[in-house]
């Protein structure tokens, strides 16, 4: 079966940081929103947790682009991460989650996974 | 001998290029030049006008400067329309009065055509040709949610794209049955219609407006002429232009049919002492509505008018290469096949949404003319072989298939004949950059400075770099190291390009001269140049996302996620109430507490809310930042000095402090260290600092270059017994020069290690000023000096910056669960499994 996922709001346009991320908090965790304004699609979220040092960081890296690919660079350690796969370009054994994102008015929706209790409910 | 008057009528693109031609040339010392100007400001750059939305300003669109007008002695008058020409007297008319002419240039350009729609002068219709114009849309966008552009041509699609960027619901609306009718077919069109509908904007083709009323839900309706209608907050026209020929028709000279001022070949009008160049003039029936023709006509005119014979202009090519809403469009020669006999070659992949069609000629070995959708990495070549009529390979649509499945590489620079134009807008042939090598040029930055190559549209930048890179190693010259794949420069040409320039805005900086969206390497090096460069304020929103997260907020980033913070403490010297504060402040926020090698206290374990509340303490008890994450000076040491030990010569804590301030805040492409030791005996360690100070008897012995940490360096003595106003005043010109010249990330002591000439030059640069150069030195240094604030008393004090500092911004009370704390020696530090 399909899990179970819903669009919650996570915080407005305002919100945003032109070339760069911001951090929000979902109920899968901290999520990194990217937003690059003069690329299309401009909006990217991708797990805020650095997979190297296990700190909730990445929405604090520098955006930018490797042969094309919208990348993030963790603040810690420098390691890119692919803004659509989340395929960290250094190591293709690391990859960080990507989570569907989507501009409804001015509100930023991601598509996040429900827990089954929360399902239920 | 009395002098003629010139008069250029227009202050756009053209005419500016124009007098650049003609003020450099020989005729100029016989004519006084007189330029009228309707818009307020100086010529900008028109092409780039949308960049208006994105954060550039005037100055950074501008293409000359008020300055350059005055050191030519042309009498610039903006904000000044003419009104009339009298042929006969010869002399121009304007509201403040008349002005009398021997040549007479027309560079007038065109204005927007806005079809006579019922309704089309609501204040919430716009044109948008100026930065008044966008200045208006912006004005309006603000309280609006949807926004039309009638028009779906390269201007329209690219107003589009300014809509959306301004938050707006985007629509266009088209009256032909495809995007972008003139240089596209109907697949292409359809391609690029659902690529675009993908991003967000909706696109209504065979849609003719009848009227313009109030809307109900919207300010406007717009009524179609099928029944259907529009609901919209503004109206943004981009239905073609019209070329600027009213003064020309008043005046009696020859206009076009359709309009435009009818020109020679020498851009002469039917009056032999009139001339029109640019949008405004019409060539053999045509009118040039992209810049590179128009620029060809200002060169072409500027010879005629120094009597060169030969002078002429025949015409243009008019191929376009864009990126519209993201998408990749390009558009070469005679892309509708319209040429007798010419069979087409067409690659087509609706899943990705590429597009590409070859025009060939009926024996199939030439290249007339192409069309591409979805990737212009194909235009360069085909470009080539259409405008050279260089012979097509055999299997010829290689040349548009991916290359995974047998496409052709790209054209080599080698293959390219001499006459090959690689610059269209300044008329660049690689003969040209070949004889620019051979004189002397050896890298892209010089060549580019002696030719103009790539410095009017950029189109034609990776190309140029292809050649200048090619004939640089076929003459054995190792070609230098770029920065990183977005620009083609070292850190010190950026550094030349920014100064030089005026660039104020990393976009326009890659915009100009890079390409793609930059990265973690070209990033933070640009902010730092331009902070050197002018100084601002580094959370600038500009400047935000350039820096390496510890210089976006002012704080090192700790293993854990948590910063710590480090003020400033000059010379090491601190008052016992400033001691009191730190242990107040790390106590009541739970800061682990150490006294740092470089004399003086850092506090970790602050999260990013907490920083701006800490800093506004810290700076109540008068506290500034350390600059301790910035690439810009650290501390400078001191020992105790002449005040207190028997042995100190000199006051070596009051010149510690004293430098100190007046170096803080100071950008540089990699950190600084200063240390001041009062005597001999050197308790300081100022000889292991890119900056030594070391006390005589009879003044101040000055190191330089030295460095500890991974591969130490002993400092050179470079001067003996300064007094304090000369060893200022070499420092000053070490760490400007430094500055100015090191590559990103380089010490000192590496920057010496490869300087040419080593210390000697230095020293010769410095002291005797071999270069000239000194005074310019100390001034930007006095700029920069003059200039400091304390960036955390500027973010500490504004509400738009400290929102940066949430550490969830939906969530202000969430703690960050993996920032885990333990107890050791009585301060709390991190728990954190190593990943
Ligand atoms: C705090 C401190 C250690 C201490 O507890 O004493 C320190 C801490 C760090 N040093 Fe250092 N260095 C500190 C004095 C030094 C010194 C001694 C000095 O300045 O007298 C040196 C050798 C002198 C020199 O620079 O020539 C030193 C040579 C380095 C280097 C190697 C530089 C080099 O040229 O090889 C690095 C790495 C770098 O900059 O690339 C470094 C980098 C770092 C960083 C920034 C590493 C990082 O990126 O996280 C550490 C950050 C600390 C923080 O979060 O605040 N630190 N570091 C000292 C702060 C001094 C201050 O008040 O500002
Ligand atoms: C948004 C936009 C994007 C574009 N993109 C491209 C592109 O990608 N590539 C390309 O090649 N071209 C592009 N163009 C076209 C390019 O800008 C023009 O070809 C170029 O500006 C023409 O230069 P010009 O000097 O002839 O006219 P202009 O730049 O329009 O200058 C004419 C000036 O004359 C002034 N003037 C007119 N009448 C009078 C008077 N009576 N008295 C005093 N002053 C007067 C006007 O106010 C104006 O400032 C674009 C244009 C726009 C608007
Ligand atoms: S020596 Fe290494 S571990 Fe110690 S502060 Fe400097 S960089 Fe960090
Ligand atoms: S073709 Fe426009 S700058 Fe070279």
């Amino acid at each position: 079966m399909k899990a179970r996922t819903r669009w919650d709001a996570v915080c407005s346009v305002a919100d945003l940081v032109p070339d760069s991320g911001i951090a929000v908090w979902t109920e899968d965790g901290p999520v990194a929103v990217f937003y690059l304004p003069d690329r299309l699609p401009a909006l990217f979220a991708i797990s805020h947790t650095d997979p190297f040092s296990g700190s909730n960081v990445l929405a604090r890296g520098i955006t930018g682009d490797l042969k094309g690919e919208p990348v993030v660079a963790s603040p810690l350690y420098k390691q890119h991460f692919s803004l659509r796969s989340g395929q960290c370009l250094e190591d293709e054994t690391v990859q960080v989650k990507v989570y569907p994102v989507l501009l409804d008015d001015d509100q930023i929706r991601l598509e996040i996974p429900v827990a089954q209790a929360a399902v239920a409910a | 001998m009395s002098k003629k008057t010139l008069i250029v009528i227009g202050n756009g693109m053209v005419g500016h290029h124009f007098l650049e031609q003609f003020a450099a040339s020989e005729a100029a010392s016989s004519f006084d030049i007189i330029v009228f100007g309707e818009e307020k400001q100086l010529a900008y750059d028109r092409v780039h006008l949308s960049e208006y939305f994105t954060g550039s300003t005037h100055a950074d669109l501008a293409m000359g400067t008020a300055d350059w007008y005055a050191e030519q002695g042309i009498n610039l008058r903006l904000n000044e329309q003419v009104t009339g020409i009298d042929r006969e007297n010869r002399t121009v008319t304007t509201p403040k009065g008349d002005y009398h002419y021997d040549e007479l240039v027309l560079a007038t350009g065109s204005y927007p055509f806005v079809p006579p729609i019922e309704g089309k002068e609501h204040p919430a219709c716009f044109v948008y040709r100026t930065l008044e114009d966008l200045d208006a849309i912006r004005a309006s966008a603000q309280d609006g949610k949807t926004g039309v552009v009638v028009g779906g041509g390269l201007l329209g699609l690219e107003a589009a794209n300014a809509l959306k960027s301004l938050g707006l619901n985007a629509h266009v609306v088209e009256f032909a049955p495809r995007l972008m009718p003139v240089q596209l077919d109907d697949d292409g069109g359809a391609v690029l219609r659902s690529k675009i509908e993908e991003l967000g904007v909706q696109v209504h083709t065979e849609k003719a407006t009848t009227a313009i009323v109030e809307g109900d839900e919207a300010r406007l309706r717009m009524n179609f002429s099928d029944d259907s209608h529009l609901e919209t907050d503004l109206i943004v026209f981009s239905a073609g232009i019209r070329p600027q020929d009213t003064l020309a028709r008043q005046s009696g000279l020859d206009v076009g049919e359709r309009g435009g001022i009818v020109i020679d070949n020498q851009c002469t009008t039917s009056d032999p002492h009139i001339h029109a160049i640019g949008e405004c003039a019409l060539w053999n029936q045509r009118i040039f509505g992209l810049v590179a023709p128009g620029y060809t006509m200002a060169r072409t005119l500027s010879a005629a008018l120094n009597g060169d014979s030969d002078a002429a202009f025949t015409g243009a090519d008019m191929s376009t290469k864009l990126k519209l809403l993201g998408v990749d469009v390009g558009s070469i020669g005679d892309a509708h096949g319209q040429t007798p006999g010419a069979r087409n070659i067409r690659y087509n992949d609706e899943q990705a949404g590429h597009y590409r069609r070859m025009v060939v000629s009926s024996d199939g070995k030439k290249l007339l003319g192409a069309i591409l959708v979805g990737d212009n990495s194909y235009y360069d070549t085909l470009l080539q072989y259409a405008l050279n009529g260089i012979d097509l390979p055999e299997n010829a649509e290689s040349l548009i298939l991916p290359e995974s499945q047998g496409g052709a590489p790209a054209l080599g620079p080698d293959a390219l004949p001499e006459t090959a134009s690689i610059c269209s807008c300044h008329n660049v042939t690689k003969g040209d950059i070949c004889c620019a090598i051979d004189a002397g040029c050896s890298d892209l930055g010089s060549v580019k400075g002696e030719t103009k190559a790539s410095t009017g549209c950029g189109g034609c930048a990776a190309l140029l770099k292809n050649v200048v890179d090619n004939e640089l190693e076929k003459r054995g010259v190792e070609v230098s190291k770029d920065i990183c794949e977005h620009f083609p420069y070292s850190r010190q040409e950026l550094f030349h390009l920014v100064k030089v320039n005026g660039i104020r805005s990393f976009r326009s900086l890659i915009r100009q001269h890079g390409k793609g969206y930059g990265c973690d390497i070209c990033k933070p090096a640009v902010g730092s140049i331009l902070a050197t460069c002018w100084n601002d304020h580094i959370l600038a929103s500009d400047h935000v996302p350039l820096q390496d997260t510890n210089d976006t907020f002012m704080a090192n980033m700790q293993k854990n996620g948590t910063y710590s913070i480090v003020p400033r403490v000059p010379g090491g010297e601190i008052t016992p109430d400033k001691l009191i504060v730190l242990g107040q402040v790390a106590k009541e926020y739970d800061l682990y507490t150490k006294i740092t090698g470089g004399q003086r206290i850092d506090l970790f374990g602050a999260t990013l809310t907490e920083l701006p509340e800490i800093w506004e303490k810290l700076i109540a008890a008068g506290f500034e930042t350390g600059h301790a994450y910035g690439k810009s000076l650290r501390t400078v040491k001191s020992c105790v000095g002449s005040t207190w030990c028997r042995y100190g010569v000199q006051d070596s804590v009051g010149m510690a402090i004293h430098l100190e301030n007046r170096y803080k805040g100071l950008r540089a492409p990699h950190k600084i260290k200063l240390a001041v030791s009062g005597c001999t005996r050197e308790c300081a360690e100022a000889q292991s600092k890119d900056i030594g100070v070391i006390a005589t008897d009879k003044g101040w012995n000055l190191y330089v270059c030295g460095n500890g940490g991974m591969r130490p360096r002993h400092a050179d003595l470079f001067a003996t017994d300064l007094n304090d106003e000369e060893l200022i005043r070499a420092i000053d010109r070490v760490l400007m020069f430094y500055v100015r010249t090191a590559d990103r990330l380089q010490r000192t002591s590496v920057w010496m290690e490869n300087l040419e000439g080593g210390l000697d030059y230095l020293k010769q640069v410095v002291l005797e000023d071999s270069l000239g150069i000194g005074e310019e030195l100390e001034q930007h240094m006095e700029d920069i000096v003059g200039t400091y604030q304390c960036e955390w008393k500027t973010a500490v004090e504004d509400p738009e910056k400290r929102k940066r500092f949430r550490e969830f911004v939906n969530a202000p009370e969430k703690k960050d669960p993996v920032q885990e704390w333990t107890t050791e020696r009585d301060q709390r530090r991190p728990v954190l499994e190593s990943a």
